[in-house]
């Protein structure tokens, strides 16, 4: 048996309501950054995926390329399409509807939809995430950067910190193994050390070679086997 | 403009890749190897935005009140602190190292 439709609808709308929320956040770092509120605004609406609004903002404030700031963005955005190919078996949606459902396809809505043992409830538990969340995120998105503006100095109040505590959080749960940790400190090292001489935005770009990097060292101690098995990579590795 | 640019790029990016998925038949993208790399690859992005935002002033590096500030986030994950409160730490300890003049 299933669970009952308001079980599903309060995990929901626990996830959707707290992540929702931190949207202030984002508002507050995106206004700080020195995008006006159209912009900020913008982002939530249109990319609606967390990392990558706060690494887009990161980039521009100091400065790099759109384009580059961009990749950096888009490439965080890529583990969305796994959600997707996951979520489309389990929610088995008409084509026409699923250009509608795409905005929805981040961390948070695939880990409560994933949780759910029928399709009644993976339906249920996708739509109220999403629809929460992404009121939320935008409503809070908006706070946050009228209320940048309306204090000034954001760095003063400590919210130049609020990016990093972002990210340090949604990694946080990746770190599973040896693997990832080995991902993550080549990854902090090619980041910072590549910072003084390349770019800015550039290094980012580079550190994200450290997953083929860490994969293709990882597969030839492995002998020329296949690295790791099969891969644990469907679960959604942002929940929080 | 060019911050315009960066948007519209990343939006339209960020949205072809979620519809990506859910278009895509689902044998396309299952290969082992490519689902280990789609799981990597935001690690090795987060881990290195992380360390920059924490260090980075422009082009050099430095230790300043952001840095008490993540630690002080780092510790509230490993207490399994909520999100909202993780944040919350690290813009706190931020402000109060600053104030104190750090």
């Amino acid at each position: 048996m299933g669970k009952p439709d308001a079980a599903v609808v309060r995990d929901a709308l626990g996830v959707g309501v707290a992540v929702g929320l931190s949207g202030f956040a984002f508002g507050v770092t995106s206004a700080g950054s020195g995008l006006t509120l159209a912009q900020t605004c913008a982002l939530s609406l249109l990319v609606f995926t967390g990392a990558s609004q706060f690494a887009l903002v990161g980039a521009l404030a100091v400065g790099g390329n759109p384009l580059t700031a961009a990749a950096g963005a888009f490439f965080l955005g890529v583990r969305n399409a796994f959600y997707g190919l996951r979520l489309s078996q389990l929610l088995a949606l008409p084509r026409a509807v699923r250009p509608f459902a795409a905005q929805w396809v981040i961390d948070e809505t695939t880990a409560v939809a994933l949780a759910q043992p029928t399709r009644r409830g993976v339906r249920i538990g996708f739509t109220v995430t999403g629809l929460t969340l992404y009121v939320l995120w935008n409503l809070t998105t908006l706070l946050g950067a009228l209320g940048a503006e309306a204090i000034g100095d954001t760095a003063a109040w400590g919210l130049d910190a609020a990016g990093p505590a972002v990210f340090l959080a949604l990694l946080a749960p990746m770190l599973k193994s040896t693997t990832e940790r080995t991902v993550a400190g080549v990854a902090v090292l090619l980041g910072l050390g590549l910072l003084p001489v390349l770019p800015a935005g550039v290094p980012v770009l580079v550190a994200a070679l450290a997953a083929p990097l860490v994969l293709w060292a990882g597969g030839r101690r492995a002998g020329g086997a296949a690295p790791d098995g099969p891969a644990p990579a469907d679960g959604a590795e942002g929940e929080r | 403009m060019n911050v315009w640019i960066a948007i519209i790029a990343t939006a339209v990016g960020c949205y072809a890749v979620k519809l990506a998925g859910l278009l895509v038949p689902a044998g396309a993208l299952e290969r082992p190897l490519v689902r280990r790399l789609a799981a990597l690859l935001p690690v090795a992005l987060l881990a290195a935005l992380t360390a920059q935002q924490t260090f980075a002033d422009g082009q050099a590096l430095v230790v300043d009140a952001r840095a008490a500030g993540v630690a002080a986030a780092a510790v509230a994950l490993v207490l399994r602190a909520p999100f909202l409160v993780v944040v919350a730490a690290a813009v706190l300890v931020t402000a109060g190292v600053r104030a104190l003049g750090g």
